[in-house]
């Protein structure tokens, strides 16, 4: 991983004087007697990257699968910025509102390539179901936009009809990049993206996605429980522990000067 | 009064040979279907005297519509000579008094599995369709519970994807018979294995039709004047079979669903699928004078 941190330039961060464009208040969530996440509140600003961290368990996943209404939380309230839902707390949303909500807005990409292709269906098939259930109709637009999307993923276009199943992990993980890219989503969610990958693979997905949101300005929520996947992509970072957030703060802060001793341990760890 | 009055007098079996019961839960489920068109009503499908997967679910339909003044016209694969066609329709006359009729306008119920007849049906009769799959899903999800939240969810991509990659793979769509179609703007359903030439004429139609599958125990319907819109996409029109320019070889008449007949010299020749209308039109070109209904094609083309 040394190497990577080399390549990619970092950049500074970002001012938040604007409104969030993604935020949690008061989640909490469990399963049985297992809490999951507690009260945990999450703010997300227009164009960044927040990271984040923590051990097997703390709950990350099971936070970005509410922020992707997949689930719903027993407490808390979950807003995004988008044109006509400014108001409204996204958790109250009906089945189906939450289906097109998803569909239209937001992006999502698993380490388990599984959850997130039909992966008897072809790549380029793939991102176009995406625009098919938002409504597109047309098959030459369905076409380019899906060849468009994986192009912007770095995917090989010459096997946009070859099946996932066929693919690489590596290739797996573009064409659920694409999909989650195809409708430019007001978050792209990332849980664990390049957990699996072989090492000089893994740069490589991080250099795209590093890429793309430098281009396009995404806002992202990335989770991994790998520091260097973190601090390569991330503006800003949460550490989790056990359901609950234990620290926050931009990225150089987290990584140079740990407050709570957990992240210290974590931080001193890894380096 | 003894209790021998009170009874009924003993009988084979019950008109119409369902039992009572039986149809009144198939009305009501009827009714449902007629309310929510296109979706699938699951209904408690009985034994009737025919192998299930050979149009029982019809069979069970246009039992419970049948009255002493019902004609029916049953058709197989579009003839009505077929030994399955003749029986059916005897075994309507004989358990319900029925009328046959081989004759499109003068049946009040149709009872079909591979066409609907070329001659526009009217507002008072009622076409009964025996659907082997009623899942248009199931290539997609074979998890049929799955497959029923999809329908509740309006969440049919993976359908139009299909339709995508058949055009990625072969530059035109494959799908034949059972064409996907999306039935008053809710629900996808599987208009039975009549072929693309007959999906259009259940769009605004004037009759009321039935579709019913007896081994998979659902039904559901297309009402009078509803939209059926075969699933296209803007760019790519949705195209009928090349019938257009056919002629059947009895009857001299182009433009309506043909069954090819392979020759021995390699060609074929054509004849019309639809069995009586053709017969009409034979008798007609004899100089009969021939009452032929308004057909929903003209010259080859539905406008
Ligand atoms: N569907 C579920 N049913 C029961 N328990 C669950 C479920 N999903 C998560 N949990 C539990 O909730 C806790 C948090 O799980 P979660 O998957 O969110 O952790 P994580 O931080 O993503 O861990 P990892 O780094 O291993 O992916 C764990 O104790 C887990 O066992
Ligand atoms: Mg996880």
């Amino acid at each position: 991983m040394a190497a990577l941190f080399n390549t990619v330039p970092r950049h500074e961060p970002r001012l938040m004087l604007a409104e969030p464009m993604l935020s949690m208040r008061g989640i909490s969530k469990s399963f049985g007697e297992v809490k999951a996440v507690i009260d945990v509140d999450v703010t997300v600003y227009p164009g960044e990257v927040l990271g984040i961290v923590g051990e097997s368990g703390s709950g990350k996943s099971t936070l970005l699968r509410m922020m992707n209404l997949e689930d719903t939380p027993e407490a808390g309230s979950y807003h995004l910025s988008l044109p006509d839902q400014e108001e409204r707390n996204l958790f109250t949303l009906d089945r189906f509102e939450r289906r097109m909500l998803r569909a239209r807005h937001i992006g999502i990409v698993y380490q388990n390539p599984h959850l997130g292709l039909l992966m008897g269906h072809t790549s380029s098939g793939n991102v176009a179901e995406r625009l098919l259930i938002a409504g597109n109709r047309n098959f030459a637009d369905l076409r380019s936009r899906a060849r468009e999307s994986l192009q912007a993923s770095e995917f090989p276009l010459e096997r946009i009809d070859a099946r996932p199943r066929e693919l690489s992990g590596g290739m797996q993980q573009r064409v659920q990049l694409a999909k989650a890219i195809a409708l430019e989503p007001a978050v792209l969610l990332l849980d664990e993206p390049t957990t699996g990958l072989d090492v000089s693979v893994q740069a490589l997905v991080l250099d795209t996605l590093k890429r793309l949101q430098q281009e396009r300005a995404i806002t992202m929520v990335l989770v991994s429980h790998d520091l260097g996947v973190i601090r390569t992509m991330a503006d800003r970072v949460m550490v989790m522990r056990r359901g609950r957030v234990v620290e926050q703060g931009l990225a150089d802060q987290i990584f140079q000067d740990p407050q709570h001793e957990y992240t210290q341990q974590l931080v001193h760890a890894k380096l | 009064m003894t209790l021998k009055d009170l009874t009924k007098p003993w009988a084979a079996f019950n008109y119409g040979f369902l039992d009572e019961s039986a149809k009144r839960e198939l009305r009501r489920k009827m009714l449902k279907a007629v309310a929510v068109p296109g979706y699938q009503v699951p209904y408690a499908s009985r034994e009737v005297p025919m192998a299930r997967g050979w149009g029982t679910g019809g069979l069970q339909a246009t039992l419970t519509l049948l009255k002493p003044t019902s004609v029916v016209k049953v058709i197989d694969q579009g003839a009505d000579d077929s030994v399955n066609a003749v029986s059916i329709r005897k075994f309507f006359a004989r358990v319900g008094g029925a009328v046959e009729t081989e004759d499109t306008q003068k049946a009040t119920i149709i009872q079909s599995r591979h066409r609907i007849p070329e001659e526009k049906l009217r507002e008072d009769q009622i076409l009964v369709l025996q659907v082997p799959d009623p899942e248009p899903l199931r290539a997609v999800q074979p998890d049929m519970s799955i497959a029923r939240e999809m329908h509740g969810d309006a969440d049919y991509g993976q359908l139009w994807l299909v339709l995508y990659e058949q055009l990625v793979k072969s530059g035109r769509i494959i799908q034949g018979s059972s064409y996907p179609s999306m039935v008053n703007g809710r629900y996808v359903i599987s208009p039975s294995p009549i072929p693309r030439w007959d999906v259009k004429k259940l769009h605004q139609a004037d009759h009321l039709t039935i579709l019913s599958a007896g081994r998979e125990k659902r039904i559901y319907a297309v009402p009078p004047y509803t939209n059926v819109e075969p699933l296209v996409f803007d760019d790519v029109p949705y195209r009928v079979e090349d019938h257009q320019d056919k002629t059947c070889y009895r009857s001299n008449v182009t433009g309506f669903f043909m069954n090819e007949l392979p020759q021995d010299d390699g060609s074929s020749r054509h004849e019309l699928s639809d069995s009586h209308f053709g017969v009409k039109q034979i008798r007609r070109n004899e100089g009969e004078a021939v009452e032929i209904a308004k057909t929903w094609y003209n010259n080859g083309r539905m406008d």
